[in-house]
């Protein structure tokens, strides 16, 4: 009863694998000639598309399978079944993105796997380092379980099957852990980065918003997969996720202002420096909007609605770490950057391997809930869906 | 002892010889120059110009003055550099200089992520942006020299006394009794205390800030910082482990068990082929 293997070459796809081909000859001319060659980083700006872009924002982008692991299948709430491989998936592919761009943006490449043998715990990067590879291990064994139900092989799938509560467990703390390290990676840029957001709890900010960012993502991507499998979004759960959200962004901007205060530099935000719009257009448009959309009915209950919410949501989490990286820097660093094309085509190379392998698996792998046990986890809201339909149905 | 360099701005002219010394005793190639809108040559420290002295033209007492300044690694006492690498590449020696081990040891595990250019507060190491496998290069108080028992390159090419090598102890001893001394200079010796102290000291008698430092910088090592904020991450990792765990087993007895493998099936590409 087992579809054979497919995958059929759309023209998008088509374009999609140009993007990647395009991408693995820039990466060859970068690996031979340097990061000069291809790359606009200089010394002031060592840090740009690659590192700000597909590795902050893409691992800020994966926190839905850390979140909805921790909803689902920690506190057992099973109405949100539906969307979890789907976040599970996404989560992963994108860490296995931001593992390869940083492998593409680190100098002496020839020496990745020294961190591994190298203990340099006083640093924050190596709790980065270390996280975000153990946590792309762990759910590549959390996808392994999928895998192996299309990929026949019982023992495996048994020892998997024990291992997985812990794998679980640790695949939540992990990425708590690595996602408040990546904030915390500018604690030490103190006099460097600009003051509304340079905190001692950049880390809270940064795992509280790459959690809340979850629902959000899984918002926009199941609607996504909807459209393009032609299936009806999971409206009733992107709508019940929308108040852990809500909930969780207004202690976001509640701990945000405290923090302000307490280090004296609330009114630097509304000096009218170009810092100062930026952080302005930062909380009110992409926290404030979202928070008001989210607490009306009227606007939550519609697709439109939680979909606009959910995309200024994401949105404002990729402005907050541009904002970091590159606004709240830009005065003591100095000098002008702007990615230069082949970084662009890089990025796009990346971003689109994601796409085609999100495609590939959810076409040959059970990811995706089956249309009528969509509705039926929706009406009884997890109660007693049982081992009801054989398989095969 | 630790050792330090005291530069006295008053007495530096600008003629640039320790820029010259620094590039023959280190062996660093030269760097077409460009031209730009101030005196400086070469514009910028980079990974080819580990120092340069910058030309300051500043108002005081209704006259314009020049003011030239000498700028190359501070070597901080508690390098933010030092705890930013996760390899522990840059590495503060007992005798003074912070030096980088690739090139100075030999030790090559620097994977040039550039950490240590976003953790710098004076933003010293500088990269090499047109090698296939670069280094992070910067002024390394000429180690070797120290280990001979001579001065840095830059200072013995010194022809004003701007520069002065010495014990560092003695050197801010020398700089308070200068300041005393004279009341022209400003009450105060940059390196003293900024991020808890660097091996390099500066006199001036005029504002530092006019003359391109970061005034009223923490005086708390950067070091400090991150580690303010690692040193919980052991109990965040037990303390969050065991409320999950918790959690897990408390919600487990309540929920109802699905049939996840029934529940989940691949989906058929809805766009055409292309023929």
């Amino acid at each position: 009863m087992q579809r054979a293997w497919s995958f059929k070459l759309t023209p998008t796809r088509y374009i999609l694998i140009a993007l990647v081909a395009l991408m693995i000859i820039v990466a060859i001319v970068r690996f031979i000639f340097g990061l000069g060659m291809v790359t606009n980083l200089n010394d002031h700006w060592p840090w740009g598309l690659w590192i700000g872009f597909d590795l902050l924002c893409g691992i800020a982008l994966a926190g839905g399978g850390f979140s909805t692991a921790l909803i689902v299948h920690v506190l057992h709430r099973g109405k949100y079944l539906p969307i979890a491989r789907a976040a599970l998936l996404t989560s992963m592919l994108g860490y296995v993105i931001a593992l390869v761009a940083l492998l593409f943006d680190i100098g002496r490449w020839i020496n990745f796997w020294r961190p591994f043998f190298y203990w340099g715990y006083h640093s924050v990067l190596f709790e980065v380092f270390w996280c975000i590879a153990l946590y792309t291990t762990v759910q590549i064994l959390e996808f392994g379980d999928i895998f192996l139900e299309r990929v026949k092989s019982f023992p495996l799938k048994k020892v998997l099957g024990y291992a997985m509560t812990p794998l679980l467990i640790v695949g939540i703390i992990l990425p708590t852990l690595h996602q408040s390290s990546l904030g915390q990676l500018y604690v030490v840029a103190v006099d460097k980065l600009h003051p509304l957001w340079w905190s001692m709890i950049i880390g809270f900010f940064f795992v509280w918003s790459a959690f809340f960012l979850g629902p959000a993502m899984v918002t926009l991507e199941g609607t996504l997969a909807a459209r393009a499998y032609k299936r009806t979004p999971e409206l009733p759960i992107f709508q019940s996720l929308t108040k852990v959200t809500l909930w969780m962004m207004i202690v976001y901007l509640i701990v945000k202002i405290i923090d302000l205060v307490y280090r004296g530099v609330f009114s630097l935000a509304f000096n009218g420096s170009f810092e100062s719009n930026m952080f302005l257009i930062e909380m009110i448009v992409f926290v404030i909007i979202p928070i008001i959309m989210y607490a009306i009915p009227a606007i939550r209950t519609k697709l439109w609605g939680v979909v606009t919410a959910s995309v200024l949501v994401i949105v404002g989490v990729i402005f907050n770490r541009m904002n970091v990286v590159f606004t709240g820097m830009a005065t003591q660093m100095g000098g002008h950057y702007f990615p230069s094309p082949w970084e662009w085509l890089v990025t796009l190379g990346m971003w689109s391997v994601l796409i085609l392998a999100y495609l590939f698996i959810v076409e040959n792998f059970p990811i995706l809930i089956k249309e009528e046990h969509a509705k039926e986890v929706a009406v009884t809201h997890g109660a007693s869906v049982g081992k009801s339909v054989p398989s095969g149905a | 002892m630790p050792k330090g360099v005291l530069v006295d701005v008053t007495r530096c002219f600008g003629c640039r010889s320790c820029q010259v010394a620094c590039k023959q005793w280190n062996d660093i190639p030269a760097t077409p120059t460009t031209f730009n809108n101030s005196w400086d040559n070469p514009p910028e420290l980079n990974a080819y110009n580990w120092t340069r002295v910058e030309y300051h033209l500043i108002e005081k007492d209704n006259q314009i003055k020049w003011r030239f300044v000498k700028r190359q690694c501070m070597h901080c006492e508690e390098p933010a550099c030092e705890s930013a690498c996760f390899t522990h590449s840059f590495v503060k020696t007992k005798e003074g200089p912070v030096i980088y081990k690739p090139t100075e040891l030999k030790q090559d595990f620097c994977v040039g992520c550039r950490y240590c250019m976003i953790a710098c507060p004076f933003n010293i190491p500088k990269f090499e942006w047109d090698k296939a496998l670069p280094f992070l290069r910067k002024c390394r108080f000429c180690n070797d020299r120290l280990h001979e028992g001579l001065e840095p390159a830059c200072v013995a090419a010194c022809p004003s006394g701007a520069l002065k090598f010495g014990e560092k102890e003695e050197l801010l001893a020398e700089a308070r009794q200068r300041i005393d001394a004279n009341p022209a200079y400003i009450k105060h010796i940059y390196g003293e205390k900024e991020y808890g102290g660097t091996s390099w000291l500066y006199l001036s008698d005029v504002p530092f800030e006019e003359i391109g430092f970061k005034t009223g910088v923490s005086e708390k090592p950067i070091p400090l910082y991150s580690w303010e904020v690692l040193r919980w991450t052991p109990y965040i990792f037990v303390g969050w482990g065991a409320i999950l765990t918790a959690l897990y087993f408390y919600t487990k007895r309540r929920a109802e068990v699905h049939a996840e493998e029934d529940m989940y099936t691949a989906v058929e590409t809805m766009e055409e082929e292309k023929k």
